[in-house]
């Protein structure tokens, strides 16, 4: 797609000589490099409340953030308005971080190859269709059992279209979607006390796939079977014990254990846990942690980066020796690696930085069953709510929301939502048996750091920890 | 200064499509950031934007639109977005706007904006940034690195009009000034941060005093142990505290209420909490955070006493969770700009006790001081509590040694009903506030 073909050209008029001449305004007082990030995103939220289609909202965000970056400092001004005088009175704003003479600028800007990990969509999709979705996804969850009282539901999509221009040369627009559907289910037994359950999911996928696996009576069925389950529940145990975790979603383990701690803007500062740690062992041997932004239609995946870099496979962890960092352009020069195609945004509004995209482990070679047999007495873990870690200490949490005790190799009673906390650079050396069975999530994860949020993956085979701290009630 | 005249013509324009009712949403704001570290400026960023939202009604059918584009032809492209929106949407019988006569705005100088905010030089925001982190930094040779230490200021103004005849706007401003400092001893590192936020340049604390209690909490956090799991009293102080103040507020939102999605649902005019806790929300405290003439519904800001000694008084309403239950609207109403009005609250906080933090240490013991908490594991729905914790063994009646990679746990009804002691310092960072607070028993799990 040829630049005159993207929305900025079309709506806007924006050219390639306008690019250019933006950034040589943005190195007028010098600086060693300089990007221009164009944002046009349309959204829509369909959602229904005691089957009310209660909330519908539409609307466009559309802006263009300018940096200009002089040795470690960052000049950054944005504005919302595309006409050419605001666009340049940002670059002059954010060319204020560097003093100098004017950085003459190359040969121009050109496009470089790019995969497709998402589809084109065409806009068939109607309102109606996505209200539908809701609809259907609040009649199974109340269909599903009698106890379920209140449901939830809603439906998010949008397509941002981006275009990147820096002035190391390069261009680049892409077109990225994103959907998610959610049902969020509030079951009681006999007017006791209510129980909530949770379920959904989506990527960067056809309107139209929300069918089969990813059908509202799917998520609907599995929000309220939470519900249902959490009615039975027990005080969650506390204290330390085996911890074995499900395939899929409990894979936010390693976004907090490791992802996070090994982002390279941390590293080159040395304020992480893993700051000069590369080539020491971290994890069991079982252990491989890879990063992967490449893989199709996955939530967290991208043709390219924020910064115009295309997206790889990162591997982290190999064999339990941790290999790399995650980097954006900055951190990459300062540490004298090349970036990783990890640098991200949340909107124009924000300077990109070192982000994960989908972050999983590699299966070994248990049976999940077997590997729930060997334990004697500990918790297992089949979904999640949020985690968080502070990277300096290294200690993270993360919030099991459906658990169940193992007792005798068997699991027995489920039990109530629990904190588990451990520490970053020591917790995955108790890996003591992986699963066969790597499953990624089903596509809601969201990842906030330094009060951006963008959408992430994570995922996981089924994985014993012999040592953990459960943060239960039932001392 | 944004302009009122674009939402009051948003509004008209609704009506002229067909709405029978309609509400409109300004806010528009300057932002300017600058960040340093090790010594050295890392990051100016400076820009402005605006962003309007209209809802409107379509007899009892709510669509909703937004846009960055304020300009005639953007406005029209929202207008008939939200009408076609409605279109789709079901027939709510409590769909609506607040009564006329809830409609209105607080009178009197709530001191939101300061002058000196918009006319600080960036050098001087800079040099700031630098002094409080360089106070850090000199505090102790353990400090041996920082993440930095920023500036920040805004600039912005709101406004909102209905088809009811509202139309009203106000200016905010305010800064903020923190470092986060990274201490280390025997290899191990630590990290804390210490901040200061005001409406006005001249309410900021100085910066060097902001350095030293970043460095302060920073070193206070080396050589920490993980405790053995036990059951023991546990002071929050008033950094933590106030997160529980924030789980208060969830827990008597209309909106849970009316869905039986929180712990407190059904309880209301009983006992909820100990004797010791009074919690208020008031939005009319002049120069705090979460002071506002009106609500995001044109409603005005008032004085609301949610527990009164214990007693559960009454929910937080917007005008629909209120028709929903059969109330009147507390003028909670809260949204970005665009959608349905959801709950906020203004400045949200528990009355102080009689307590210094010193006495209430001395006289507990022995139990768990905690200054830092993370992770999610509240659920508003059950009330059960677990969550991550760092912070200060107390044994004899004093700090013995700072402890972390633990969880704090129990259950939301019973810790409230549990608080023994609530402290005689209140401080806003923010719009929620709480003194330090005891909670008699907890389970602290580790080792």
């Amino acid at each position: 797609m040829a630049l005159s073909e993207s929305l900025f050209a079309r709506k806007f008029g924006i050219t390639a000589h306008d690019l250019e001449n933006w950034l040589g305004e943005a190195l007028h007082s010098g600086g060693d490099y300089a990007d221009l990030y164009f944002e046009y995103v349309e959204n829509s939220s369909i959602s229904i409340d005691e089957s009310i289609i209660k909330s519908a909202v539409r609307g466009v965000s559309l802006g263009v953030g300018v940096r200009v970056v002089s040795g470690e400092r960052t000049g950054y001004a944005y504005s919302d308005d595309l006409s050419a005088e605001k666009i340049r009175h940002a670059c002059r704003v954010a060319a204020a971080i560097a003093s100098g003479p004017a950085k003459v600028d190359k040969t121009g800007l050109s496009e470089g190859p790019k995969r497709s990990v998402y589809p084109l969509l065409d806009g068939s999709f109607t309102l109606q269709d996505r209200v539908a979705l809701v609809e259907r996804a609040d009649r199974a969850a109340r269909a599903w059992d009698h106890r379920v009282f209140q449901v939830q539901a809603s439906f998010v999509d949008n397509v941002r279209h981006v275009l990147i221009a820096t002035s190391d040369g390069a261009m680049t627009h892409d077109v990225q979607p994103l959907s998610r559907l959610g049902v969020r289910v509030l079951a009681r037994e006999n007017g006791g006390r209510p129980q909530s359950g949770y379920a959904g999911g989506g990527g960067r996928i056809p309107l139209e796939a929300f069918t089969g696996d990813r059908s509202p009576e799917t998520w609907a069925a599995e929000a309220a079977r939470q519900a249902i389950t959490q009615l039975e529940a027990v005080d969650a145990p506390a204290g330390e014990m085996t911890v074995v975790l499900g395939p899929g979603w409990p894979g936010i383990l390693l976004h907090e254990a490791v992802g996070h701690g090994l982002e390279a803007d941390f590293n080159r500062k040395g304020v992480s846990a893993f700051s000069g740690r590369i080539g020491q062992k971290v994890a069991s041997e079982l252990c491989t942690v890879v990063d992967n932004g490449t893989i199709q239609n996955r939530r967290g995946s991208l043709n390219v980066d924020d910064e115009g870099v295309p997206t790889q496979e990162n591997v982290l962890i190999e064999n339990g020796v941790l290999r790399g960092y995650l980097a954006d352009k900055l951190s990459g020069r300062l540490l004298n690696a090349a970036s990783t195609g990890s640098g991200r945004r949340e909107n124009y509004q924000n300077i990109p930085m070192p982000r994960m995209t989908n972050t999983f482990m590699l299966s070994g070679e248990s049976d999940p069953a077997d590997i729930i047999r060997s334990v004697p007495r500990g918790l297992y873990c089949a979904n999640f709510g949020g985690g968080q870690v502070d990277i300096t200490s290294g200690n993270f949490v993360f919030a099991a929301s459906e658990s169940y005790l193992i007792e005798d190799g068997r699991l027995t009673r489920p039990v109530r939502g629990a904190t588990l906390i451990g520490n970053g650079p020591e917790a995955l050396k108790y890996v003591s048996m992986v699963g066969n069975d790597l499953r990624l999530d089903e596509g809601i994860g969201i990842c906030g750091k330094e009060g951006q949020s963008v959408p992430v993956g994570v995922g996981i085979p089924t994985m014993k920890i012999d040592r953990m701290t459960v943060g239960g009630t039932a001392a | 200064m944004i302009d009122v005249q674009i939402a009051v013509d948003a509004v008209r324009l609704a009506l002229e499509r067909g709405a029978t009712d309609a509400e409109c949403t300004l806010a528009d704001g300057d932002e300017f950031s600058a960040r340093v570290r090790m010594r050295e400026l890392e990051t100016l960023k400076e820009a402005g934007s605006q962003a309007a939202g209209l809802r409107v009604l379509m007899g009892r059918r709510a669509g909703s639109g937004y846009t960055s584009d304020l300009t005639r032809e953007g406005v029209r492209q929202m207008v008939e977005s939200a009408v076609e929106l409605a279109g789709i949407a079901t027939e709510d019988p409590f769909a609506g706007l607040p009564d006329d006569n809830e409609l209105g705005s607080w009178d009197g100088d709530l001191k939101l904006w300061s002058d000196d905010v918009a006319s600080l030089e960036a050098r001087f925001k800079i040099d700031e940034a630098l002094a409080a982190e360089q106070a850090a930094l000199a505090a102790d040779e353990r400090i041996v690195n920082s993440e930095g230490a920023s500036f920040d200021s805004w600039t912005g103004g709101r406004a909102f009009a209905n088809s009811r005849g509202f139309a009203g706007a106000y200016r905010t401003s305010s800064c903020s000034l923190s470092v986060t400092p990274v201490a280390r001893q025997d290899g191990r590192m630590e990290r804390d941060y210490w901040f200061s936020l005001a409406r006005s340049h001249a309410g900021l604390e100085p910066a060097a005093e902001v350095g030293r209690r970043a460095a302060e909490r920073a070193l206070r956090r080396l050589g920490s142990r993980k405790l053995p799991t036990c059951k023991v009293p546990v002071i929050f102080e008033p950094r933590t505290a106030r997160t529980l103040v924030g789980h208060i507020f969830e827990a008597v939102n209309g909106d849970s209420v009316y869905r039986s999605a929180t712990f407190l649902a059904g309880r209301l005019g009983e006992r909820a909490a100990s004797e010791q806790v009074t919690v208020v929300d008031d939005g009319t405290i002049p120069g705090l955070f979460g002071s506002s003439p009106f609500d995001d519904e044109g409603v005005p800001s008032r004085r609301t006493v949610v527990i009164e000694r214990g007693v559960l008084k009454t929910w937080l309403l917007n005008s629909y969770a209120a028709r929903r239950l059969g109330m009147k609207t507390t003028g909670n109403a809260a949204r970005g700009v665009a959608g349905n009005a959801s709950i906020g609250h203004g400045n949200f906080f528990l009355e102080p006790g009689d307590k210094s933090e010193q006495e209430i240490v001395r006289g507990i013991g022995r139990g768990l001081y905690v200054t830092e908490l993370i992770g999610s594991g509240v659920n508003i729905v059950t009330g059960d509590y677990s969550r991550g914790a760092a912070g200060l063994w107390i044994e004899g009646g004093e700090f013995a040694y700072p402890v972390s990679e633990i969880t704090i746990a129990g259950k939301l009804p019973e810790m409230l009903t549990g608080i023994t002691q609530v402290g005689s310092e209140l401080e806003f960072r923010g719009s929620t506030a709480s003194p330090a607070l005891v909670i008699g028993e907890m389970t602290v799990s580790g080792r």
